[in-house]
């Protein structure tokens, strides 16, 4: 008995060896593990055994048989794999052909900018505030200190509508306006970005419609020196930390002192080139200290409050970053001046 | 304001500072310098010659021979120009030296005669045409006899080769430093050093101007001072080199000696003169008067002007003499017979001289300086000074005294500052010392109580009028660059954006990752175009465009209604240019107003627009293409409306647009209120914008934000499963699938959550005139789990309400 067993597994290993799919070894284990396998027929047999070795051979009998199963189970592990492996080669597919193309949309690149000095002053403590772009005369001018027949104020440089409407020139209208929303009481502490219209002929370097971002900040305490502060701040953050500014002496009606900042050229790092012409610095934005009439007209006591202003033109910053020729473009939508601005 | 270097020294002493490092320190601490400009080139080799002999080239009409002595030798020199002759002093390249342009100098035998070196023009020395004296346009430059030029010395300083210019960019405050006396005193304050004044001493007759000269001013307000002085026998002549050289500098032509210093003196006070011809001014007496209505003159440049009540003007007592301040009168003028000089050193009503420059076109150097007012200290100083170089240089004689009218107020500003103040608005810790020294070297006089400084401030800075502008003079001579930073205190605020500002940027957003590209249009278009596409919600009788009263042009000249009309302008420029696929949004206002002249600005309105054409999708080796159509842009709305949780209160309504496809359009509308459009655009906009299929949408974006809820909610996701039911049904060609879907969610109330149509089919199969929409619905009672029965009742129930509503059977 103890042979036929012997036997018995070595002709069900060889088949399994033999078996070249998972069907025939499903016929191994049917014919030899199976209900009415030769196996079940020596245990049926094994009655006919003297008592002792009856253990034995059953012992023998579950051994094989286990053997068996082991071998069918390995192999037809091994088949079911080759044969995922050759379904996944028959799978396998050009990695090089192009992809089904996303749509790709993007800001505008002013707007991006204007995000970002928006949420660079947010940071700060700022808020953004917006009004209207056709403006009072009286917003526009007059309560900036710029008194009707004020020589900067020329019909000629402005798109009025009627004597007392206009295209804002400017958004300081929008300081203005929310200073005497604030009905004399601090702090103030607003950044204005906007469109803004001057009565200017297109051409490279001029363009009728154009964006503006400006900043105050009317407070009891507020000093020169957290101009210079934010200002550095400001120009750190979005133009590189290696960047100094200065101020320099200028002149806006609605403030006094006036400053016109610089930030060092990133070009030649203050060396001196043709993008700083030769100075090592480039303007980037005007500012100074609230002008007490300022402050007076919009129902502040300049004795009590004083305030910085600042204003700057996107268009302007966006030229000098990316070295724009042409402030025409901002506004022609050309899609291949939009697209290259969506690249983060 | 051109600034000659070789002037400025006259004045102050710019302590061997290079150029550039002044330039940088004018810069720094007020006034910015723009350009740094060397006036000439210093040429090695050019000499001051003298022609010796002077012979027709015997080989050449136009030559002539020269025999030149230059110190140290005697050179024979070919010259062609017109005016060369024996006996003067001229400017020689000698061979070697290098002329601008890299013109090398060298021995040449010209027609075989010898000739070593170069007479030169003041062009070929580098100066600009523009400023060449007229006598020497077409020839060479001749040194004038009264010139202290040694033959043989180096030319270039003695023509000014060696002169910087420092170009002044001058806001309007600083109108002071209109002038080189002007600029010395700044430069003087930020150098800590003193200005030299020039002399004015003059040397008078015994003959007073009085008997010669009456000045009587009828506007004192526009006039409150006239001086008129008396300059007899004068000799019109070349002024002295030194004199047009300086002028050259300053960017003035040259003419002759009268003219030439009352443009010198403009220059070196600030202060415009005027110098009439005394014998041809026609009276005895200056009359300045209000001009009548239509009185003319004929001016300097011979142009007749008619003048108005709002000019001022000089008179002889009859006829206008002068524009004040703005030109003199042609029938006065100095020329070069002229011997007597009638001089007007006058401070003229600032805006009385814009008025009359601007009305006739005639801006100059006097009429921009009367415009900001000019120093009252300087006006008759001037007068003197100018006489002083008259009697120097033109041989005058000065009659004794100023005839003048003077109301003019010299009077000095008081400002008083104290040091904490101004630390306190500057952020920084000065000393009382600081103040003074700073006081001190700006030349301003003040008396000290304690901390309080009373400044009196000179005449000639009649910008410092209050405290803030004594910040700003403190504060630029302290060094802005010496201002700390600091941050600003107070109570802080958290900073942010509205609700209305955080949900247009989360538009945006969504907008770029669903493909559209933002683009900015100008607000100004056409007037055909602010009437065009205006949005169904926008659109009333009486609507009238803002249009403006000055544009500069037609293409500009009217407030949008509509951001459509300029998008399809971009897509069109964009399909010009190849670029055949355009998906834009803008986000921008209209103008709304409905008055025909304003009386109050427009209604602002924020909306959302766009346009669309060309290829949506573009895949084509796995046999992907789609074009923009109706649908797409309507998902694209679609998921903003959801974004924004608007979703279940819009609806699409089928409308006819103007300027729109009248089959491929809806009015958008937010709990029944119309909010904007979407469509095709009529076939024939798009030929007119050389478009193809296109597709364009405008939106109230102001009505959408009002509409979504502050709230924020959550619903819990259901613990029992759904039932999925389809359900095609046959309808009438025109019944809308909305409508239908509509019905259906009504009648399956309140278990159906969801249906979307999946299918659409017409024709075999179907009778004519029918349709078959096929919608994919679910179940859902979010408590517990349907039976088979209720879902089915409620299936039933839809399909009795459709059939009553629409008439629509279930497809077999």
């Amino acid at each position: 008995m103890q042979e036929r067993l012997q036997e018995l597994k070595a002709d069900a290993l060889k088949q399994v060896e033999e078996a070249n799919e998972v069907k025939a070894l499903q016929d191994v284990k049917v014919q030899y593990l199976g209900k009415k396998g030769p196996i079940t027929e020596v245990l049926k047999g094994m009655g006919k055994l003297p008592k002792e070795e009856r253990p034995v051979i059953g012992q023998l009998a579950n051994d094989v048989r286990e053997e068996i199963a082991t071998a069918i189970e390995t192999k037809k592990q091994k088949l079911e794999n080759e044969a995922l492996e050759k379904q996944l080669e028959e799978e396998t597919i050009d990695v090089t052909l192009p992809g089904r193309p996303a749509p790709t949309g993007g800001p505008h690149l002013l707007t991006n900018l204007i995000e970002e000095i928006e949420d660079l002053f947010i940071g700060m403590g700022f808020e953004v505030a917006e009004g209207p772009e056709v403006e009072a005369d009286y917003y526009n001018f007059e309560a900036l200190n710029l008194p009707k027949g004020h020589p900067a104020r020329d019909m000629q440089d402005s798109f009025y509508i009627t004597e007392e409407i206009l295209m804002r020139t400017h958004t300081s209208p929008v300081q203005a306006r929310t200073m005497e929303k604030h009905e004399g009481k601090g702090p103030v502490k607003i950044i204005c970005p906007g469109k803004v219209y001057r009565r200017d002929t297109d051409d490279a370097t001029h363009s009728h419609q154009f964006t503006q971002i400006e900043g105050l900040l009317v407070d009891k305490h507020v000093r020169m020196s957290d101009l210079k502060g934010v200002l550095n701040a400001f120009a750190k953050q979005m133009f590189g930390e290696e960047r100094e500014i200065r101020l320099r002496p200028s002149f806006f009606p609605f403030t006094e002192p006036s400053v016109e900042m610089d930030i060092s050229c990133k070009m030649c790092g203050g060396e001196g080139c043709s993008v700083c012409k030769g100075t090592g610095w480039i303007e980037i934005l005007g500012a100074g200290m609230v002008h007490p009439n300022v402050l007076e007209m919009a129902g502040y006591d300049p004795k009590e409050y004083t305030g910085f202003a600042f204003g700057m033109g996107p268009e302007r910053i966006a030229m000098l970053k990316y070295g724009i020729d042409d402030i025409r473009h901002f506004y022609t939508n050309d899609v291949r001046f939009l697209n290259q601005f969506h690249k983060a | 304001m051109f600034v000659s270097l070789n002037w400025l020294k006259q004045y102050v002493d710019l302590q061997g500072l290079t150029p550039e490092d002044l330039a940088e320190k004018i810069t720094k601490t007020g006034i910015e310098v723009e350009g740094v400009e060397p006036f000439g080139e210093p040429i090695e080799h050019l000499v001051v010659g003298y022609v010796k002999e002077c012979a027709q080239h015997p080989n050449a009409d136009k030559l002539n021979l020269c025999q030149v002595d230059v110190g140290d030798e005697t050179l024979q020199i070919v010259c062609g120009a017109p005016n060369v002759a024996q006996g003067q002093k001229v400017a020689v390249a000698k061979p070697g030296a290098v002329l601008p342009g890299n013109f090398k100098i060298k021995k040449a035998k010209l027609r075989g005669e010898e000739s070593s070196g170069m007479i030169c023009s003041l062009q070929e020395l580098g100066i600009d045409s523009k400023y060449v004296p007229k006598e020497y346009e077409d020839g060479i430059f001749v040194f004038p006899e009264d010139t202290d030029a040694e033959v043989g010395a180096d030319a270039t300083s003695l023509l000014n080769l060696d002169d910087v210019i420092l170009e002044l960019g001058l806001t309007p405050n600083r109108s002071d430093a209109l002038s080189m006396l002007g600029v010395a005193y700044e430069v003087a304050a930020m150098l800590d050093t003193d200005v030299k004044l020039p002399n004015e001493d003059v040397q008078i007759t015994d003959q007073k101007a009085s008997e010669e000269v009456s000045v009587k001013v009828d506007a004192t307000d526009l006039n409150p001072y006239y001086g008129a002085m008396v300059i007899r026998n004068i000799e019109v002549g070349p002024s002295p080199l030194w004199m047009r050289n300086r002028l050259v500098a300053s960017g003035i032509r040259p003419i002759n000696n009268v003219v030439d210093i009352t443009n010198y003196v403009l220059l070196e006070y600030g202060q415009p003169l005027h110098a009439f011809d005394y014998d041809r001014f026609g009276s005895k007496e200056v009359v300045v008067r209000r001009a009548q209505e239509g009185e003319t003159i004929k001016t300097l440049d011979d142009e007749e002007r008619t003048l108005s009540s709002d000019h001022l003007v000089i008179t002889n007592g009859k006829d206008p003499v002068a524009i004040a301040g703005v030109m003199g009168g042609a029938d006065s003028e100095v020329h070069e017979g002229t011997t007597s000089v009638l001089l007007e050193a006058a401070y003229f009503d600032p805006q009385t001289v814009r008025k009359a420059s601007k009305d006739h076109g005639l801006r100059s150097e006097s009429s921009v300086r009367f415009e900001k007012a000019v120093d009252p200290d300087r006006v008759k100083r001037a007068g003197l000074r100018a006489a002083q170089l008259l009697s120097q240089y033109a041989n005058g004689e000065v009659l004794e005294g100023v005839v003048d009218h003077d109301e003019l107020s010299y009077e000095e500003a008081v400002v008083t500052i104290t040091t904490s103040r101004m630390n306190h608005v500057l952020g920084t810790n000065m000393t009382d010392e600081h103040i003074q020294d700073i006081l001190r070297k700006l030349g301003f006089s003040y008396n000290q109580n304690g901390e309080e400084f009373e400044v009196s401030i000179p005449t000639r800075r009649g910008d410092i009028t209050i405290f803030e502008d004594m910040v700003e003079e403190i504060g630029r001579m302290y060094g802005y660059d010496d201002i700390p930073f600091t941050m600003p205190g107070g109570e802080g605020n958290a900073g942010g954006l509205t609700k209305h500002q955080s949900l247009r940027r989360k538009v945006r957003h969504y907008l770029e990752g669903a493909g559209l590209s933002e683009a900015i249009t100008y607000s100004l278009t056409t007037e055909e175009r602010a009437q065009m596409l205006i949005s169904p919600d926008v659109k009333t009788e009486d609507l009238r465009p803002v249009h403006l009263a000055m544009p500069m042009s037609e293409e500009h000249s009217h407030l949008r209604l509509s951001m459509v009309p300029e998008l399809l302008a971009s897509a069109s420029y964009n399909i010009a240019r190849k670029q055949q696929d355009v998906a834009f949004y803008e986000i921008g206002s209209i103008y709304v107003s409905e008055e025909s002249i304003l009386t109050k600005q427009p209604n602002e309105e924020e909306r959302l627009s766009g346009v669309l054409t060309g290829s949506w999708v573009s895949h084509p080796w796995q046999q992907e293409k789609k074009n923009v159509d109706f649908y797409v842009l309507k998902g694209i709305l679609e998921g903003l409306f959801d974004l924004l949780d608007l979703e279940s209160e819009i609806t699409y309504k089928q409308a006819k647009v103007e300027g729109m496809h009248p089959g491929r359009t809806a009015i958008i509308e937010l709990n029944g209120k119309a909010i904007g459009h979407l469509g095709q655009l009529h076939p024939a906009l798009q030929k007119e914008y050389d478009l193809k299929e296109t597709y364009v949408y405008d939106v109230d974006l102001e009505a959408l934000f009002a509409a979504v809820s502050d709230e924020e909610s959550y619903t819990p996701i259901p613990r029992h499963p759904s039932v999925s039911r389809d359900i095609a049904l046959v309808v009438d060609n025109d019944v809308k699938a909305g409508d239908l879907r509509k019905s259906i969610l009504e009648a399956g109330q309140p278990l159906v959550q969801h249906a979307l149509v999946f299918d659409l089919y017409q024709g075999e199969h179907l009778p004519e005139g029918k349709k078959s929409l096929a919608f994919s619905l679910r179940y859902l009672d979010p408590t517990r789990t349907l039976t088979d029965e209720e879902v089915e009742e409620a299936h039933n129930a839809i399909l009795e309400k459709v059939k009553a509503d629409y008439n629509a059977e279930l497809r077999g």
